[in-house]
C-alpha cells in the first residue's frame, strides 16, 4: 500500500532528533535555545507524518493499516511488526500533538539543563508512539516500559520538592505492575506459539490459561491506567512533574491502560473478560465516585485535578468493559478528549504557576479580572471536563454511559452520579482561582497569556471544540475496528460456551453410560 | 592407543608459553616492565583469540578423554579471553596511580584464564580439579595484590580460606562420587549414572557437595559471604577482574557438569539449583539496598544476577543454556562498562568508592552520568537496553520449562533490585553536585566504556546472530 515505512519513520524521528541535538556545541544559552528549536522541529516533522498517516488511513476498514513486520529476534521468534487499526492511529496521532505542544510549553518554564529536557521528551514520543504502533507483544513491551526511563528522569530532575519519592513511586508502581504483563506475556507465547498481536486477537488462549493471564494484564494496565485503588501514584507524580511532564502523563501515558484492555484483554483473553468484568466494573463506579469525592477536598490544583483524571478513567474503564459498540467507542473518544482536554488543564495551571510558583488553589482567586483571555480558554477546558455538550468530553462521556445502560441499569446510574461530582469539583475550581474578590496582590498583578503560551493553548481547546461538535471526524475512523471488536468478542464467547456445553454433555454422557 | 592430539589445545599452550615467556621479560626488566608486558599480554590474548576461532570446534575428546572441545567451550572461551583482555586493559592506568605497578599482574591474569579455559573444556574430575586450582591461586593473590593495604590483604585470606574450604567440599565430593561409580571420567560417569536403577545415597552427597563448591566460585546464595568483603577489600581493578570473568568460566564448569556426566541426576540437582536461585534473587535484591559503597553494592548486585543466570540452569534446556550464555555476556559487557567509570571515581588522587561519591555527576561530568545511568538501566533490565533482553530469555526459557513459580518471584525481586540501581541515577541526576573527580580517563577506559554502551544500546537492532549462535553453542551439550 505504501512503499516507505511510514510508522517507523514515526518513531524513530524523534531519535534523530535526539543525535542532532548532541551534536549541538556552543556556550550554554546557544545550545538550549538551538534544542529548542531542534526539539520543536524534529516534533513537527513528526506530526506532519502523523497527519499524513490520518488522511490516508482507511476509515472503511478494520484491519491493521501501515503494517511492517521483517524478523528481529529470530531466534526466539519475535518479530518487528507494526501496524495501527482504528483504535490505535488516533493515539499515535495524540502523541505526536502533544509532544511539540510539551516542548514549547518548556521554553519559558525549563530553565536548567534545557538540552537533556528536549532530548527526554523525544526519547519519550519515540516510545509512546512505538508503544501504540507495536503488533508484536514483546516488541510493544519494549516500548512500552522504556516510557519509564524519560519520565522516571523528567520527574526526578525537573519536579518540584518531593521529586524523588514522587519519581520513584512512579517507577517501581508502574514497573511492578509491568513485569506481572511481562510474565503474562511469555506464559501466552509458551502456550500458543505466537507473539503476533493479531494472531493472538484471533485465536484466544485456552480457556483455563485465560483467568491467570487477564490479572497478570490486569496489574499493569489497572496501574497504568489508574484504576483504584492502584492510583496513589498518579497525584504525587502528576503534583511533582513539571507542566509538561504532567502533560504527557495525563494525555497520552494514562491512555496506555486503556489501550492494552482493549489491544490485549478483550480480544485475547475474551472468557476471562467476561468473568471479571463485576470486578471492573466495582472498582470503575468506586474510582468515578470516590476520587470525585476526594478531588472535592483538594487544595492544590494539580492534583484536584489528577483526581478528576483517575474519576475520568473510571469511566474509561466502564466503558471498555461494557464491550458494546457504543460504550468501547465512548471509552476511546472519551481517552482523545481527556488528552486534550486535561492536559490543557495541566498547561493551564502551568501558566499561572509560572507567575506565581504556587499550586495553592487559595493563593489564587479573582484572576478574571486582570487575566481575562486566561479565564476564557480555562472556562471552556472546565467546562469540557465537565462534559457539557458541545465540548469532546460530552460525547465520551454519554456514549460511555450509554452503553453502560445497554448492560446494568445501576452502573449506569451510579457512574452518572459521578459525572455530577465531577461538575460540582470542576465549577468550585473555576470559581475559587478566576472569580470571587482579588484577595492576594500578586495574584492580581499577574499578566494575561502571552504568544506563546496562547499557542499552545489554542489549538487544544479548537480541537476539543470541534470533537465535540463534530465527532465524526474521529469516530468514523473509530467505528469500523470498534465493531469488529465487538462482533468478534462476542463469537469467542459463544464459540467458548458452545465448547464447554459440549465438554459437559459429553462428560455427562459418558456419567450416564459408566453404570 | 595413544591419543596425542594437541590442536584443541592450542590456544592454551599458547597462552601458557606467552605467560611464561613474560615472567621471563618481567624477571629480567623490573616492574618498570608492568605497562609493556600487560600491552603484550592483551596483545597475547587476542592472537590467543585468533587462534581459538581458527581451530575447529566440532565435538570431540581429546587426551583420552581429559580435555573436550565443542561449540559449547569455544563459545565460552571466546567470552573468557574478551573478558581477560578488559581486565588487563582497564588495569594498567590504575596500578600505576595506586602505587602497585608490578610485572606479575598481568601474567597471574594470564595464568588465572588459562585456568579458567581448561574448566570450560575439562571432561575428567581431574582436569577440572586442576584447572580450578590453577584459577584460583591466582585469584587469591590477585585478591591480596595491593600489599599494604590490610583491606586488601583481609580480602585474600577471606577468599583463600574460603576458597580453599570450597575446594575441599568440591574435592570430598569428587571422591565420593569416584567411590559409588569408579570413574573420573564423564562420558562414563554419564553412562554410569544412567546404568543406575536406584539412584545411590552417597552419589547424591557428592552431587551437593560437588555443587556446593561450584555455587561458592559463582558465589551462589548460601555461599555468598566472601564476595561483599572481597570486593570491596581488593583493588579495584581487581574486582573488575572477578565481576567480569571468573564466574563465566565458573558457570561454563556448572553446565558442563550437569549436562553431561550428572544428567541422569536432574531431578537431585534441579531441587538444589531452584533453591541456590531462587536464594540469591532475593538476598541480591535486598541486602543491596542497604549497601553505601558502590563495590559492595555492586557485589550483591552479582549475586542477584547468578541467581537469574541459575534460573536457565534450571530449566535444563537448551534454550535455558543458550539464555544464559547470552545473559553472561551481556552482564560481562555492564559489569566492565561500570567498572571503567568506578576506575574513574578519584578525587585528589586516590579512589573513591561511595555511591555518594556520584552526587550531581550529571553536571560536572555529564556523558559519564550519561553512560552510568544507561548502564544502571540496563543492568535493572529495563527496555530497551540489553539488560532487559538477557532477563527476557531467562524468563522465556524458565516460563517455557513450566517454572512460573521461580520466575515470577524472580521477576519481582528484580524490581526490588531495580530500586537500587535507581539510587546511583538519583544521586547522580537528582542531588546537588560535590567536587568534581580528577580529570582525564585513559584510552583503553574510554575504549571499553563506549564499546559497552554501544552494546548495550545497539543490542536491540540486531540481537539475531549472538542470540542464534548462543543457542547453537548451547545445544552442543545436549
Amino acid at each position: 500500500m505504501l512503499d516507505f515505512p511510514l510508522l517507523s519513520i514515526m518513531t524513530f524521528l524523534p531519535l534523530v532528533g535526539v543525535l542532532l541535538i548532541l551534536m549541538i556545541r556552543g556556550d550554554e544559552k546557544d545550545v538550549a535555545k538551538n534544542s529548542q528549536y531542534m526539539a520543536l522541529y524534529t516534533s513537527l516533522f513528526t506530526l506532519a507524518f502523523g497527519l499524513y498517516m490520518f488522511v490516508h488511513f482507511d476509515p472503511q476498514s478494520a484491519d491493521f493499516q501501515f503494517v511492517e513486520k521483517s524478523g528481529w529476534l529470530k531466534s526466539l521468534g519475535f518479530s518487528y511488526h507494526m501496524g495501527v487499526d482504528g483504535i490505535s492511529m488516533l493515539f499515535v496521532l495524540l502523541s505526536a500533538f502533544l509532544t511539540p505542544i510539551c516542548i514549547v510549553s518548556a521554553w519559558g518554564s525549563i530553565k536548567t539543563r534545557v538540552k537533556e529536557y528536549m532530548i527526554a521528551f523525544l526519547v519519550l514520543e519515540c516510545f509512546m508512539i512505538g508503544t501504540f504502533c507495536a503488533l508484536d507483544t514483546i516488541l510493544f513491551y519494549v516500548f512500552f516500559e522504556g516510557v519509564l526511563i524519560p519520565m522516571f528522569l523528567i520527574i526526578g530532575v525537573w519536579g518540584g520538592a518531593r521529586r524523588v519519592y514522587s519519581a520513584y513511586k512512579f517507577f517501581l508502581y508502574t514497573l511492578l505492575g509491568s513485569v506481572l504483563m511481562l510474565i503474562g506475556l511469555l506464559v501466552l507465547y509458551a502456550q500458543t506459539g505466537s507473539t503476533d498481536i493479531p494472531t493472538l486477537m484471533a485465536n484466544p488462549v485456552a480457556s483455563h490459561w485465560q483467568y491467570a493471564l487477564w490479572l497478570a494484564f490486569f496489574a499493569s494496565f489497572a496501574v497504568k491506567m489508574p484504576m483504584w485503588p492502584v492510583h496513589t501514584w498518579l497525584p504525587d507524580a502528576h503534583v511533582e512533574a513539571p507542566t509538561a511532564g504532567s502533560v504527557i502523563l495525563a494525555g497520552v501515558l494514562l491512555k496506555m491502560g486503556g489501550y492494552g484492555f482493549l489491544r490485549f484483554s478483550l480480544p485475547m483473553l475474551p472468557e476471562a473478560t467476561e468473568y471479571f468484568t463485576p470486578l471492573v466494573y466495582t472498582l470503575s463506579i468506586i474510582a468515578i465516585i470516590y476520587t470525585s469525592l476526594i478531588a472535592l477536598v483538594q487544595t492544590d490544583m494539580k492534583k484536584l485535578i489528577a483526581y478528576s483524571s483517575v474519576a475520568h478513567m473510571g469511566f474509561v474503564t466502564l466503558g471498555i468493559f461494557t464491550v458494546t459498540v457504543n460504550g468501547v467507542e465512548g471509552a476511546i473518544f472519551q481517552m482523545l478528549s481527556h488528552g486534550l482536554i486535561s492536559a490543557a488543564l495541566f498547561l493551564c495551571v502551568g501558566v499561572v504557576y509560572d507567575r506565581l510558583h504556587t499550586r495553592e488553589i487559595d493563593r489564587y482567586g479573582g484572576i478574571v479580572q486582570n487575566m481575562p483571555r486566561y479565564a476564557t480558554v480555562f472556562m471552556i477546558l472546565m467546562l469540557g471536563s465537565v462534559g457539557l455538550p458541545g465540548t469532546s468530553g460530552f460525547v465520551g462521556e454519554f456514549l460511555v454511559l450509554l452503553g453502560a445502560f445497554q448492560v446494568n441499569t445501576l452502573v449506569c446510574a451510579l457512574a452518572a452520579t459521578g459525572a455530577i461530582l465531577g461538575a460540582a469539583y470542576m465549577l468550585m475550581l473555576y470559581r475559587r482561582v478566576v472569580f470571587g474578590p482579588l484577595v492576594h496582590e500578586d495574584a492580581g498583578k499577574m499578566p494575561d497569556l502571552n504568544k506563546r503560551e496562547i499557542g499552545i493553548l489554542l489549538p487544544l481547546v479548537l480541537l476539543s471544540l470541534w470533537l465535540g461538535i463534530f465527532p465524526s471526524t474521529a469516530m468514523n475512523k473509530i467505528s469500523p475496528t470498534v465493531e469488529k471488536l465487538v462482533s468478534d468478542y462476542e463469537t469467542k464467547l459463544e464459540s467458548a460456551k458452545a465448547q464447554t456445553s459440549a465438554a459437559l454433555e459429553k462428560s455427562e454422557s459418558r456419567g450416564v453410560a459408566a453404570p | 592407543m595413544i591419543d596425542f592430539n594437541l590442536i584443541p589445545l592450542l590456544p592454551e599452550i599458547f597462552m601458557a608459553l606467552m605467560g611464561m615467556g613474560l615472567l621471563i621479560v618481567g624477571a629480567t626488566h623490573g616492574n618498570q616492565a608492568t605497562q609493556i608486558i600487560s600491552w603484550a599480554a592483551t596483545a597475547g590474548l587476542a592472537i590467543a583469540a585468533l587462534i581459538l576461532l581458527g581451530i575447529d570446534w566440532e565435538g570431540r575428546n581429546v587426551l583420552n578423554g581429559m580435555f573436550r572441545i565443542d561449540e559449547f567451550s569455544g563459545f565460552v572461551k571466546l567470552l573468557i579471553l574478551l573478558g581477560l583482555i578488559a581486565s588487563i586493559a582497564l588495569s594498567v592506568r590504575y596500578l600505576q596511580q595506586e602505587g602497585m605497578e608490578r610485572f606479575e599482574y598481568p601474567i597471574l591474569i594470564i595464568f588465572a584464564g588459562i585456568g579458567m579455559m581448561m574448566m570450560v573444556s575439562s571432561h575428567n574430575m581431574l582436569t577440572l580439579y586442576m584447572a580450578l586450582e590453577l584459577q584460583s591461586l591466582s585469584l587469591y593473590v590477585l585478591a591480596s595484590f595491593q600489599r599494604y593495604s590490610t583491606r586488601s590483604a583481609e580480602a585474600g585470606i577471606k577468599y583463600f580460606i574460603l576458597g580453599a574450604l570450597s575446594s575441599g567440599m568440591l574435592l570430598f565430593g569428587i571422591s565420593l562420587i569416584y567411590g559409588f561409580t569408579g570413574t573420573l571420567d564423564f562420558a562414563v560417569l554419564a553412562q554410569t549414572i544412567s546404568g543406575l536403577e536406584t539412584i545411590p545415597f552417597g552419589l547424591t552427597f557428592g552431587l551437593v557437595f560437588v555443587l556446593a563448591g561450584l555455587a561458592f566460585k559463582i558465589s551462589a546464595v548460601p555461599f555468598h559471604m566472601w564476595t561483599p568483603d572481597v570486593y570491596q577489600g581488593a583493588p579495584t581493578c581487581v574486582t573488575a577482574f572477578f565481576a567480569i570473568v571468573p564466574k563465566v568460566a565458573a558457570f561454563a564448569l556448572l553446565m558442563r557438569l550437569l549436562y553431561e556426566p550428572f544428567v541422569g541426576l536432574a531431578e537431585q540437582s534441579g531441587q538444589i539449583l531452584y533453591f541456590l536461585a531462587l536464594m540469591s534473587m532475593v538476598v541480591g535484591a535486598f541486602a543491596a539496598i542497604a549497601q553505601t559503597n558502590i563495590k559492595r553494592m555492586l557485589a550483591y548486585s552479582s549475586i542477584g544476577n547468578m541467581g537469574y543466570a541459575l534460573i536457565g540452569l534450571v530449566a535444563a534446556t537448551p534454550e535455558g543454556v543458550g539464555a544464559v550464555l547470552i545473559y553472561l555476556l551481556i552482564y560481562m559487557v555492564m559489569t566492565a562498562g561500570v567498572f571503567a567509570i568506578i576506575l574513574t571515581m578519584r578525587r585528589q588522587g586516590l579512589g573513591v568508592h561511595q555511591i555518594s561519591d556520584l552526587s550531581g555527576l550529571s553536571k560536572t561530568a555529564p556523558w559519564l552520568a550519561y553512560a552510568m545511568a544507561i548502564l544502571m538501566f540496563s543492568m535493572s533490565g529495563i527496555p530497551p537496553m540489553a539488560g532487559f533482553f538477557g532477563k527476557l530469555m531467562v524468563f522465556n526459557a524458565a516460563i517455557a520449562a513450566d517454572l512460573y513459580v521461580l520466575a515470577t518471584l524472580g521477576i519481582l525481586t528484580s524490581v526490588i533490585g531495580t530500586f537500587y540501581y535507581l539510587k546511583i541515577i538519583k544521586v547522580m541526576f537528582f542531588d546537588e553536585p560535590t567536587d568534581a573527580f580528577d580529570k582525564g580517563m585513559p584510552f583503553a577506559r574510554r575504549a571499553i566504556l563506549l564499546i559497552s554502551i554501544v552494546f548495550v544500546l545497539g543490542f536491540i537492532a540486531k540481537p539475531s546472530p549472538l542470540i542464534a549462535s548462543a543457542q547453537s553453542a548451547a545445544s552442543s551439550l545436549f
